[in-house]
C-alpha cells in the first residue's frame, strides 16, 4: 500500500498559490528584456512523438541566434498533468506547449492565458475545423494544428477470407458502405460466417466514432448541458449497444486484454484513425492480414490530433510564435509525417504527392497517405466540445463497459450515467 | 580604595555568575525544544499548513486552473456526502484495507517465525522477502495485471484450462478487491515480516529452553512466549498499516488503464476518488472535502486502535509479569 499522502493535494494546491505569488513578483520585470537579435533560448514541450528532432537542429541553423531545448513527456496524459498544473501555478510552462485536440476544449476556457497566435501567413493553413476547434469565443486562434487522426475502419482480410467475405481493399469497402447500418449489417454478415471472431473491438470506441459526429452532443454553445435530454445521444447509445450484442468483443479499448487481443484473432475490424494504423502494426506485430478500407460509416470522422501553443507566460513569445509557425508549416510537417506518421493537417500538405503517395507495408501496402487525405476531406461535422465534454464523454464510456461487462442492464447504466453528468455541474 | 573596588569587582562577577545561571537554566529548560523544533517547523510548513489550506479550499469553489471562487460553506461536503461514490470508495477503501492488513500480518508473523529458525543463508532469506518491497508500486501493478487480465490472464487462463468459469477480475468487485490486496501483500508482507523478526530476535534465548525443558513444542512457545512479547510491536504494525491501507492509491489506480476504479467504480478508493474530483473534474472544492473527510476518518480509526491497543497492552504486561514466575 503506497503512503500516499493525505496533504499531497493540499500541498500542490499551496505549492500552486505560493509560486503564483512568487512568480507574479518576478515576472512583472522580465517582460520586455528580450529584444530581437540577441540570442534566444527557447523550450518547446511535447508528448509522444511529434516528429521534430531532426526539426529543430535544421531550424537551428537557420536562426543561429536561437537554442532549442526539447521536453518531451512519455504520454499525453503527463503532459496534461503538467500543463495544467503550471498553468495553475502561474509560471515554469515552455515557451512551445504541444497540446492535444481532447484536453483543447478545457484550454480554451483559459483563452487569455495563450497568447493570440492569428496572423495572414498562417490563414488558410490548416482544415477550416482544424482551426475552429482552437479559436475561442473571442475570434482569437490560441493553437497551431500539427496533425489530425481522420478515421478509416482496419480490418483482417484472412479472416474476412475464413467469413467468406471479399477481402479487396475497395471492395470491403463498398461491403461495409458508409452508413453505421450497413457496417453493422456488415458484421452479421461475417458472424454468419461461422469464424467466432467478434465484429469489432469494444462499444467504447464504435462510440467514439459515432459521438464525433453529432454536432452538439453533449453541450450547447453557451455551454448548457444537453447531454442526458439529447435524443440523439440516446438513440446512439441504444443502437451502439444493440450492435454490440452480437459483434462486439467487449474489450476495453487500451486494457491490457485488448492488446493481447491483437495476438490473439481478437477481433475483424477496427475504427482507426491514422496514428492508430502504429498502434496496430505494434500490438499485432507478425499478425498478417491487417490491412485498411477507404470508407468510414456515417460520413467522416476525425479522432485526436495535436496543436502548438504558446503560454502568455512565455518570456518570448514573438520568437515562440515563430518558431509554432515554422513547425507546423506544411513543409515541416510532411518531413514529420515522413519520419513518425504523424497525419497532417496542413491543405497544401494534404494535397502534396509525397503524402498521397505514402504507402504503409505492414497493411498490405496499401495507399494510406491516398486513403487517410480521402478520409480527412470526409469530415464535415465539427463536433462543439464544451468545458465538460471529456468529463461526460468519459462517463459515457464507463456506461457502455458497464453494459458490456453485464454488471448493469443499458436502462440502469443509462440512469446512473445521468446521475454521474449531474453529479459535474 | 581597595575594597571598594573589590565590591565592585566581587558585585560584578556575582552578575555575571547569576546571568551564567540563568543562561544554564534556560538551557536545561529551553533547548530540548530548540532541538526537537525542525521537526516541528517541517512539520508546520508540511503538514500543518496544507492540513488548514485544504480546510481552506473545501468551503470555496475551487477550480484546478482557475483557482479560488465563491465561498460555499459546507456545500461541497453536502454534495460530497449525497454522492452514491463517496460511500461506494469507503466501502470498498475499508473492503481492501481488510483484505490486506489481516492476511498480510498473519503470513508476515508467519514467515518471521519462520526467518527466526536458525537457517542456512540467514541474509539471503531476509534479504529475499524485502525484495518485493524494493519494487515500485506501478512495476508492481504492470506485474500483477497480466495476472489478472478477465480473458487473457495467466490466472484466468489456468482456470479455464481446468474447464472452471473464468473470475472476472475486473467486473465484479469482491475479486478486484482481492487482485488488488493481492499487490498490496505482496509488496507489504516482507517488510512487516522483517519488522516482525527484528522484534522477535529481541526476545532473550532463555525463555525458549526454559520452555523446551518444560516439554514445550514449537507451536507452544511461539503461541505463549513469541506472541506476547511481540505485541507492542503488532500494534505498531497494525496502526501503520491502517493508516497506508486506508490510502491505497497506487495498486487501485493502475489496475485497469483507466485508473478511475472501475466502470461501476468497483475499486475506486477514497483516495482515487479524491484525484477523480482533483485533476478529473479539476473541483478542487470536493476534493478538498474528500480529502478532509478522509482525514477524519484516519483519525477516527486511530482513535479506536489507540483504545484497543491500551487495552493489549495492558494485558500483556501483566502476561509478562506472570510469564518469569510460570517458567521458573
Amino acid at each position: 500500500m503506497k503512503r500516499f499522502p493525505r496533504s499531497t493535494l493540499a500541498v500542490t494546491v499551496a505549492g500552486a498559490a505560493s509560486f503564483a505569488l512568487v512568480m507574479s513578483g518576478c515576472s512583472a520585470g522580465t517582460g520586455t528584456e528580450q529584444s530581437t537579435g540577441d540570442n534566444v533560448k527557447l523550450t518547446v514541450a511535447t508528448f509522444n512523438e511529434f516528429g521534430y528532432d531532426d526539426l529543430f537542429a535544421e531550424y537551428e541553423k537557420a536562426n543561429p541566434n536561437v537554442t532549442i531545448t526539447h521536453k518531451k513527456a512519455a504520454t499525453s496524459n503527463e503532459a496534461r498533468d503538467n500543463l495544467t498544473t503550471r498553468l495553475a501555478a502561474g509560471s515554469g510552462l515552455s515557451d512551445v506547449e504541444a497540446i492535444e485536440v481532447d484536453w483543447l476544449p478545457e484550454l480554451l476556457q483559459y483563452s487569455d492565458q495563450f497568447v493570440d497566435l492569428a496572423s495572414d501567413d498562417v490563414d488558410e493553413r490548416w482544415l477550416d475545423w482544424k482551426t475552429e476547434a482552437a479559436t475561442d469565443a473571442d475570434g482569437r486562434l490560441i493553437a497551431y494544428g500539427t496533425d489530425i487522426g481522420p478515421e478509416a475502419v482496419c480490418y483482417r482480410s484472412d479472416l474476412f477470407a475464413a467469413a467468406g467475405l471479399p477481402t479487396d481493399r475497395a471492395e470491403v469497402a463498398a461491403l461495409l458502405g458508409t452508413s453505421w447500418e450497413s457496417y453493422y449489417a456488415a458484421g452479421e454478415k461475417f458472424a454468419a460466417g461461422g469464424t467466432n471472431v467478434p465484429w469489432f473491438d469494444s462499444a467504447g470506441a464504435t462510440w467514439q466514432g459515432v459521438v464525433n459526429q453529432i454536432p452538439n452532443a453533449y453541450e450547447e454553445e453557451d455551454g448548457t448541458i444537453i447531454a442526458t435530454e439529447n435524443p440523439e445521444v440516446k438513440e446512439a447509445y441504444t443502437s451502439v449497444l444493440e450492435a454490440s450484442t452480437t459483434l462486439s468483443a467487449h474489450l476495453g479499448q487500451w486494457s491490457d486484454d485488448w492488446t493481447a487481443s491483437f495476438q490473439n484473432d481478437g477481433f475483424a475490424t477496427m475504427l482507426c484513425p491514422g496514428w492508430m494504423l502504429g498502434v496496430i502494426s505494434g500490438n499485432a506485430e507478425g499478425v498478417a492480414g491487417w490491412d485498411i478500407a477507404d470508407t468510414f460509416p456515417g460520413g467522416g470522422g476525425n479522432w485526436g490530433g495535436s496543436y502548438l501553443t504558446v503560454p502568455e507566460q512565455s518570456k518570448n513569445q514573438a520568437e515562440a510564435q515563430k518558431l509554432a509557425s515554422w513547425l507546423t508549416a506544411p513543409e515541416q510537417q510532411l518531413k514529420a509525417f515522413a519520419s513518425k506518421g504523424t497525419f497532417p493537417s496542413q491543405l497544401e500538405a494534404l494535397e502534396s504527392d509525397e503524402l498521397l503517395g505514402a504507402t504503409n507495408e505492414f497493411f498490405n501496402n496499401a495507399p494510406t497517405g491516398e486513403i487517410l487525405a480521402n478520409r480527412a476531406a470526409a469530415v464535415d461535422v465539427t463536433p462543439f466540445k464544451g468545458e465538460f465534454y471529456f468529463a461526460i464523454n468519459d462517463a459515457m464510456q464507463q456506461a457502455l463497459t458497464r453494459v458490456e461487462d453485464g454488471t448493469m442492464t443499458p436502462d440502469e447504466s443509462w440512469a446512473q450515467w445521468v446521475t454521474d453528468v449531474e453529479a459535474l455541474g | 580604595m581597595t575594597t571598594a573596588a573589590a565590591v565592585e569587582v566581587n558585585a560584578r562577577s556575582i552578575r555575571r555568575i547569576a546571568l551564567s545561571h540563568k543562561l544554564s537554566r534556560w538551557d536545561v529548560r529551553f533547548s530540548p525544544y530548540l532541538y526537537i523544533s525542525p521537526f516541528f517547523l517541517v512539520f508546520a510548513v508540511m503538514g500543518l499548513f496544507p492540513l488548514l489550506y485544504t480546510a481552506w479550499v473545501s468551503v470555496h469553489d475551487w477550480n484546478l486552473i482557475g483557482g479560488q471562487g465563491d465561498f460555499v460553506g459546507l456545500e461541497n461536503f453536502v454534495t460530497v456526502l449525497t454522492q452514491g461514490y463517496f460511500w461506494n470508495s469507503l466501502r470498498n477503501t475499508f473492503s481492501i484495507f481488510l483484505l490486506s492488513s489481516i492476511p498480510q500480518i498473519i503470513v508476515a508473523l508467519g514467515i518471521a517465525a519462520v526467518l527466526d529458525f536458525n537457517l542456512r543463508g540467514k541474509t539471503f532469506w531476509r534479504m529475499g522477502v524485502l525484495l518485493p518491497y524494493v519494487v515500485a508500486p506501478v512495476a508492481v501493478a504492470l506485474i500483477f495485471n497480466d495476472l489478472f487480465g478477465d480473458k487473457y490472464g495467466l490466472i484466468n487462463s489456468a482456470i479455464m484450462g481446468l474447464g472452471l468459469e473464468p473470475v472476472r477480475w475486473h467486473v465484479d468487485v469482491i475479486p478486484s478487491h482481492l487482485a488488488i490486496a493481492t499487490m498490496v501483500n505482496f509488496r507489504w508482507t516482507g517488510y512487516n515480516a522483517l519488522i516482525f523478526l527484528a522484534a522477535m530476535q529481541a526476545v532473550p534465548r532463555d525463555y525458549y529452553e526454559a520452555a523446551i525443558i518444560d516439554g514445550a513444542n514449537r507451536w507452544r512457545t511461539f503461541r505463549s512466549i513469541t506472541l506476547p512479547l511481540l505485541r507492542p510491536i503488532v500494534i505498531f504494525v497494525i496502526l501503520t498499516s491502517t493508516i497506508g491501507g486506508l490510502q491505497i492509491f497506487d495498486e487501485a489506480r493502475m489496475f485497469d488503464n483507466v485508473g478511475q476504479g472501475g466502470a461501476s467504480r468497483q475499486w475506486q478508493t477514497l483516495t482515487l476518488y479524491i484525484y477523480e474530483l482533483g485533476w478529473g473534474q479539476r473541483n478542487f472544492g470536493r476534493a478538498s472535502a474528500v480529502a478532509w473527510l478522509l482525514f477524519l476518518i484516519i483519525i477516527l480509526i486511530a482513535v479506536i486502535n489507540f483504545l484497543i491497543t491500551r487495552r493489549i497492552a495492558g494485558t500483556a504486561d501483566r502476561k509478562l509479569r506472570v510469564r518469569p514466575k510460570g517458567i521458573s
